[in-house]
């Protein structure tokens, strides 16, 4: 019994493997690019030693980015911002980027408000963290995850 | 990667029958119809929405800005088109359409560069020019908001057949149609994106995948690409006549431009 | 060539914080992406934002490539004194953009 529906049945499962193959070759640039940093290494090349203390840095990141190409991030540090108490210095640590520090920012008084909102790059799905530097040299960390769907490789 | 491989696999069982174009009957049109914009993220719809942060006004800026300077040899657009004579809001709801003087069927970047050689004594832009990016996306911003509505009649009716001919093909080593995709599984997740009807209302459209502005063309090379078919030229009289068979097929929905897309 | 847009209001009361956004048209370019040929592209990045108001630079940013194409920040600083707010961006070979906003103190 020689039906056509059963070479779309065997075409159906050449087209998955070939998908199988689509898929690894096109994850493959994002991922593979280069080995995750040490993002402790990286927060302590930064800002030394001291100890993280737990607080005053909130991190604020979608719960889905549909691509790690450009997502949407906020950090923002507790402080009164007066010329005697404020953020000197604010920096945003991925742990599976190829570079661990995206981004260092230099605060002083003037600014009047430690806030800041940027778009990252982010190598697949993780938690991003963030350090704050007060005038009085003690470190906050703040952190926050984000599912990152990759775009369908099937698709360019 | 399992979890992929399975959506792609369920996907496939649904869309891999046998589809046989028919180009008699009317053709498919999505119901009800709905741009990109609502089968993405909100984040990315958010960013598509801030007039300030959308990077698509990045170009537009630009192009608003070549489009008031004078060329070497000619004068700048802005001193043909103005308010009160050839006014361009709402222009770009009616492309592709058929040049009057040549006969043949063009696109809104077809049309600018038509203006560089007849009116500017210029040299026409490349397709995919920072340069006519950013004067196509100016352009059809200036009919954000308008409706589509194309003319598939006379001249056009030819190649608006091709269109829907090129739409219904299956193609490529995946050999997919996009009515498969786009008329038959819309709203269907295909790994971790989510396919939509196909609509070309938010082009030129900011690509988070490409980092950057990009044509209509440009993502329809990236469709056919996807199904291991080789993709057209830019500007090619094949996507042309797409370009015509998705306008008609996208009429009631607005231009949107500067879209924003994963 | 690089198109700019900045996002500041015109007019402060002294001692206000207000809100800037810039946003800069550059592609970031890791270093470890390739382009269609199969070869690596060449990194290619803004490595400094600074803003410079009233005398003193007010916010400073070191980039790496892990900031998205087209950057854009949100930032903010007190209003002291009417003047010019420039906003700096130089790249990893030295070349910078810059563009300029009048701020009124009132
Ligand atoms: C294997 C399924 C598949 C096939 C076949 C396919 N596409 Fe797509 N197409 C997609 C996906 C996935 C996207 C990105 C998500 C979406 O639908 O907007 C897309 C996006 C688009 C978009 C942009 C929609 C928007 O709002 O940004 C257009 C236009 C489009 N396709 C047209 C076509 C045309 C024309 C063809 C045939 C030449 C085609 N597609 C073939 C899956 C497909
Ligand atoms: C010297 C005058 C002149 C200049 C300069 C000029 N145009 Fe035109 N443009 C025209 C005329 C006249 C038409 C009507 C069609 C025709 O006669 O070619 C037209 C038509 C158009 C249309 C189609 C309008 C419609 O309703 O379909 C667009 C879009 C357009 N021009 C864009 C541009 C752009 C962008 C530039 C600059 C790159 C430009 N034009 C420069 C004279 C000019």
């Amino acid at each position: 019994m020689k039906t056509p529906s059963r070479h779309t049945a065997l075409a159906r499962r050449s087209f998955l493997q070939l998908g199988a193959a689509g898929i690894a070759a096109a994850a493959l640039p994002l991922q593979a690019a280069a080995d995750a940093a040490d993002a402790d290494a990286a927060i302590r090349e930064i800002f030394g030693d001291k100890p993280l203390n737990e607080g005053r840095v909130s991190v604020k990141l979608p719960p889905i980015a549909e691509n790690g190409n450009s997502v949407a991030i906020t950090v923002a540090a507790e402080s009164l911002m007066s010329p005697d108490d404020y953020v000197r210095r604010i920096a945003i640590f991925s742990p599976r980027n190829p570079i661990a520090e995206v981004a260092l920012f230099k605060l002083g008084p003037r600014a009047g408000k430690a806030e800041i909102s940027t778009r990252i790059r982010m190598a697949g799905t993780q938690r991003i963290r963030a350090v704050a530097e007060m005038s009085d040299g003690t470190l906050w960390h703040g952190s926050a995850s984000t599912v990152v769907t990759l775009a369908a490789c099937l698709i360019g | 990667m399992k979890a992929g491989l399975a959506l792609l696999s369920a996907f496939c069982l649904t869309a891999c029958g046998d589809v046989v174009a028919d180009t008699k009957s009317p053709p498919a049109q999505p119901q009800p119809l709905q741009s990109g914009y609502e089968f993405l993220q909100p984040q990315t719809q958010a960013l598509q929405d801030d007039d300030f942060a959308n990077p698509g006004f990045l170009w537009i800026d630009r192009g608003e800005a070549l489009f008031s300077t004078a060329t070497a040899s000619g004068s700048a657009c802005s001193e043909c088109h103005t308010d009160a004579s050839l006014p361009l809001a709402g222009a770009a709801a009616h492309y592709p359409k058929i040049d009057a003087e040549s006969g043949d069927l063009i696109n809104l970047e077809g049309r600018i560069n038509l203006c560089r050689t007849r009116h500017q004594n210029e040299a026409a832009f490349e397709y995919e020019s920072d340069e006519l990016l950013s004067l196509t996306a100016y352009v059809a911003y200036l009919s954000r908001g308008t409706p589509i509505s194309v003319d598939i009649e006379g001249a056009a009716a030819d190649w608006y057949a091709r269109g829907r001919d090129y739409f219904e093909t299956r193609r490529g080593q995946f050999n997919l149609s996009c009515t498969q995709c786009h008329d038959d599984n819309w709203g269907k997740k295909l790994r971790g994106d989510t396919i939509s009807q196909g609509h070309g209302t938010g082009f030129p459209a900011y690509r988070l995948e490409w980092q950057s502005l990009g044509s209509l063309h440009r993502r329809l090379r990236d469709c056919d690409a996807g199904v291991r078919a080789e993709p057209r030229p830019y500007g090619s009289d094949d996507y042309l006549a797409v370009e015509l068979y998705l306008a008609k097929r996208a009429e009631g929905l607005e231009i949107e431009t500067p879209g924003v897309r994963r | 060539m690089a198109t700019i847009r900045i996002a500041a209001p015109d007019t402060a009361s002294a001692g206000e914080v207000i809100e800037l956004k810039a946003l800069i048209q550059h592609p970031m370019e890791t270093g470890y992406r390739s382009g269609p040929d199969g070869k690596r592209i060449e990194r290619d990045i803004i490595e400094k934002f600074e803003v410079t108001y009233d005398g003193e630079t007010v916010f400073e940013a070191d980039l790496q490539p892990g900031i998205a194409a087209n950057p854009i920040f949100t930032f903010y600083t007190r209003a002291t004194a009417s003047g010019p707010i420039v906003f700096k961006w130089t790249d990893q070979d030295g070349e910078s953009w810059s563009e300029t906003h009048d701020l009124t103190v009132e």
